[in-house]
């Protein structure tokens, strides 16, 4: 599988270690050069030696997107770090390049809920982190006093 | 109408301005503190603090009953995702989207948001008005209607000077519309004779400027019907 990973941060660069680890051919994009030391963190090779792919561009430039190869990718990770960036690119691999799969990070738990209802994949670290603490004040309340009935989740 | 102009930049405060003056009601968004004091020293409660990419300033803004939502943010991302939900999720029937850089406009049309307006292709276009060697200006593009106008300038070696308008073998699906001769403009009939230094307007179907400027530009080699 060919995967294209636009925005090369902590998670772009660490989802693209995995999957050149795991097999997979993985091209990235990032409009900061330095991006590249980042994939390069905890590996005994350079990242184009063990076979990946990186280029320096914006995900909105369309000459950066086909050279980091959008038109033959099988997947399409938009993980910058701006919400309507990575919800507009993800649209554009869509609609324009159609890429199978594409997967946009979004930040913002209410944008990525109705992106996803209008068919976008969508990864919301947000609505996750507020799930876990949810749930660990739970879990620490029903510890500290068991003698509280619980209460029923609140279910949305 | 309701309005919600989103960006008090130069652009959108002028804008905001403007549409107040005419009577509108009017609510920028605006997400730099610092730009949004200063603006609302004028506006008053009608500028918002807030991220407009973010839906519950939206709604706080009132884009439920908003008649027409324009995004002229330094940000073509923002203005973009700013239309998309205000059109898709909010049905506003009319929005309006600035391009700050001009390569992004085929995102906009790819994501059906439009009318979009780039400066910088505004400028473009008075440059060619005021450059005669482009040869064609197009006065008005519809691309939902698929109608476009134009206006070239004939010059001295045009191949159509000193021929009836009526003589002339306009492609199919264009109309030659008015003369601009001497600053006055008039329609030109089967008999008119066109004129070095003539001004022509003519509406056509997309796709059929290459043979237009063929028509109305120099003279070829061995000129008229074939060649």
């Amino acid at each position: 599988m060919f995967v294209l990973i636009v925005g090369c941060g902590r998670v772009g660069s660490t989802v693209a270690r995995a999957m050149l680890r795991e097999g997979h051919e993985v091209s990235c994009l990032d409009e900061d050069p330095e991006s590249h030391a980042r994939l390069e963190v905890g590996l005994d090779k350079g990242w184009e030696d063990l076979g990946g792919q990186f280029t320096v561009g914006a995900g909105l430039e369309t000459d950066a997107l086909v050279a980091a190869g959008i038109e033959r990718a099988d997947a399409f990770i938009a993980s910058t770090d701006g919400d309507n960036t990575n919800i507009v690119i993800a649209q554009i691999a869509q609609r324009r390049y159609d890429v199978p799969t594409v997967i946009a990070r979004i930040l913002d738990p209410l944008r990525a809920e109705w992106y996803a209802g209008q068919g976008l994949h969508t990864v919301c670290p947000t609505r996750v982190a507020i799930d876990m603490l949810e749930s660990a004040v739970r879990e620490g309340a029903s510890r500290t006093s068991p003698d509280q009935p619980e209460e029923p989740a609140e279910t949305a | 109408m309701y309005i919600i102009v989103v960006g008090a930049g130069k652009v959108g405060w002028n804008l905001a301005r403007e549409l107040l003056d005419k009577g509108h009601e009017v609510t920028m968004i605006e997400s730099d503190r610092r730009r949004y004091l200063t603006v609302e020293q004028e506006l008053e409660h009608n500028i918002s603090y807030g991220d407009a990419s973010e839906l519950w300033v939206l709604e706080r803004a009132g884009i439920q009953r908003a008649d027409m939502v324009i995004a002229v943010t330094g940000d073509d991302e923002d203005n973009m995702l700013i239309c998309q939900v205000a059109r898709e999720k909010y049905q506003v029937e009319r929005i309006i989207a600035r391009v700050n850089n001009p390569r992004n406009r085929p995102h906009f049309d790819l994501l059906g948001i439009k009318p979009s307006v780039s400066a910088t292709d505004l400028i473009l276009r008075l440059l060619e008005h005021e450059v005669p060697e482009y040869g064609l200006v197009h006065l008005l593009d519809l691309q939902e209607e698929q109608l476009e106008i134009i206006e070239m300038l004939l010059g001295k070696d045009s191949g159509v000077t000193g021929r009836r308008v009526g003589d002339l073998d306009m492609p199919e699906g264009s109309l030659l519309i008015s003369v601009l001769r001497s600053g006055k403009g008039f329609v030109p009939g089967p008999d008119t004779v066109l004129e070095p230094g003539d001004e022509v307007l003519a509406v056509l179907d997309p796709g059929h400027e290459e043979q237009l400027k063929e028509l109305f530009g120099p003279a070829q080699n061995g000129a008229g019907a074939g060649g």
